[in-house]
């Protein structure tokens, strides 16, 4: 069997979603941490696009984006689908994963601004939430039904990476009264054993957090602050 | 039963050529409804209520939604004809990733293009060129992006062509003089009818964009 690699960032839900889907499978690679401010050479050679994180690389050859990486490992370990059958529901799914992608920047901007550009990803933020419980979730366990798939991996960073940021920013999201489904699917998201067993410590991430959260205040132009 | 295919789409709409072209491919008989993005309809607005937008693709009464999971859909369920992905799941992850290239980089930059004025627009079509040539580097001396036949990656760009007119006008630039192997890789694409009746006008799309230019106040 070819060798699997992984190259990521203990800190990045990206990464993370990879081993996730990965260990799902029981599909064993090896982990390579890479240290964004000295990117290896491997890293840029196998993902000259982007120069980004994650990369999985199968023999000798690279994938990159975790989303196309994600239909990868679908495909070329079909064991344990994380992806259903159905083509139309397939297209849900990806429906979903998409719709995370494009909103990823609101929550960029609640994390990285203040003021009113904060107050307004805020909302937008909330908006967002509301959206993915009433018509993602609804009422179903996860978002792939009575277990796991690519969608819940794709919303794995709202299980443990939210409240971090929450904490730093002194602003929460993800209330139970609000979000009740949600809520509730993070705690069913975070008790499957593959994801329990494979989630960043949640001190350091906290205080990685409040040192990003400072320098980018410290970036704001001053009448944001 | 037979299927019953409904496309709601917006002409000018690169997105929705996408849809157009796999259609055409696999030989499907659909409904084309053009929608007025001014007043959307009320079968748009059930149809695709997260983000109200064009192109929908509804197949017995099913929506889906986003132009690329649209194509991957039609490539699924029509598969006995004209395969849009290739099957090694290496090669499909390449498509994949070049098509979502295009979707990340190339509407945003080509936007700026016609969209702003003076240095900006100078830099915008700086960006915009540096783009196409990272996709004509990808291409090489393929005859399409997945190789030998027509795929997802070459679906995913071609309907930007048809507004290259609009791009090279507005922009006072010629793209072929920049990237005449991309330029080469499009006019072997429109001989394909599947793509030369889905891609709109250029003078369609250049009126338009002149059309939201004054909208918007951009002239």
């Amino acid at each position: 069997m070819e060798e699997v690699k992984v190259y990521g960032v203990w800190a990045s839900p990206y990464s993370q979603k990879v081993i996730w889907a990965l260990k799902l499978k029981g599909v064993k690679f090896d982990y390579i941490e890479e240290d964004l401010h000295n990117k290896s050479q491997k890293l840029l050679q196998y993902n000259p696009v982007y120069k980004k994180i994650p990369v999985l690389v199968h023999g000798e050859k690279p994938v990159a984006e975790s989303v196309v990486i994600l239909d990868y490992i679908e495909e070329t370990w079909p064991e344990n689908p994380l992806l259903p059958k159905d083509a139309y529901e397939r297209a849900v799914a990806r429906f979903w994963i998409q719709f995370g992608q494009e909103k990823s920047p609101t929550f960029h901007a609640f994390f990285r601004t203040a003021g009113e550009q904060q107050e307004k990803a805020v909302k937008e933020a909330l908006e967002v939430l509301k959206i993915l419980e009433e018509k993602g979730l609804g009422d179903k366990k996860f978002f792939g039904g009575n277990n796991i798939g690519l969608v819940d991996i794709s919303f794995g960073w709202l299980a443990h990476w939210l409240e971090g940021m929450e904490e730093v920013v002194g602003i929460k999201l993800m209330e139970p009264s609000t979000l009740p489904r949600l809520h509730k699917w993070i705690k069913n998201f975070k008790e499957v054993p593959v994801i329990q067993e494979n989630l960043p410590d949640p001190e350091k991430l906290l205080a990685y957090f409040k040192v990003l959260r400072e320098k980018f205040v410290r970036d704001l132009p001053s009448n944001d602050q | 039963m037979a299927d019953e295919v409904i496309l709601l789409n917006f002409c000018p709409s690169v997105f929705g050529m996408r849809i157009r072209i796999a259609l055409a491919e696999k030989g499907i008989e659909y409904e084309y409804r053009e929608e007025d993005l001014k007043n959307k309809s009320p079968l748009l607005l059930k149809m695709n209520p997260v983000h109200k937008k064009i192109p929908v693709l509804i197949h017995n009464g099913k929506p889906v939604c986003e132009s690329l999971i649209a194509v991957e859909y039609i490539d699924e369920v029509w598969k006995e004809k004209a395969p849009i992905l290739p099957s090694d799941p290496y090669q499909r992850a390449q498509a994949r990733f070049w098509a979502d290239y295009v979707d990340k980089k190339v509407y945003a930059a080509a936007r700026n293009v016609w969209a702003t004025k003076g240095e900006e627009q100078e830099a915008a079509k700086k960006e915009f060129i540096e783009i196409l040539k990272v996709l004509e580097g990808e291409l090489g001396d393929k005859p399409y992006f997945g190789g030998e036949t027509f795929g997802l990656t070459d679906i995913s760009l071609i309907g930007y062509y048809c507004w290259f007119y609009a791009y090279e006008t507005f922009g006072n630039f010629s793209i072929e003089s920049e990237c005449p192997k991309l330029i080469a890789w499009a006019k072997r694409c429109m001989e394909k009818e599947s793509v030369s009746k889905s891609l709109a006008d250029p003078h369609t799309v250049y009126d338009f964009v002149l059309g939201v230019k004054k909208r918007l106040g951009l002239e």
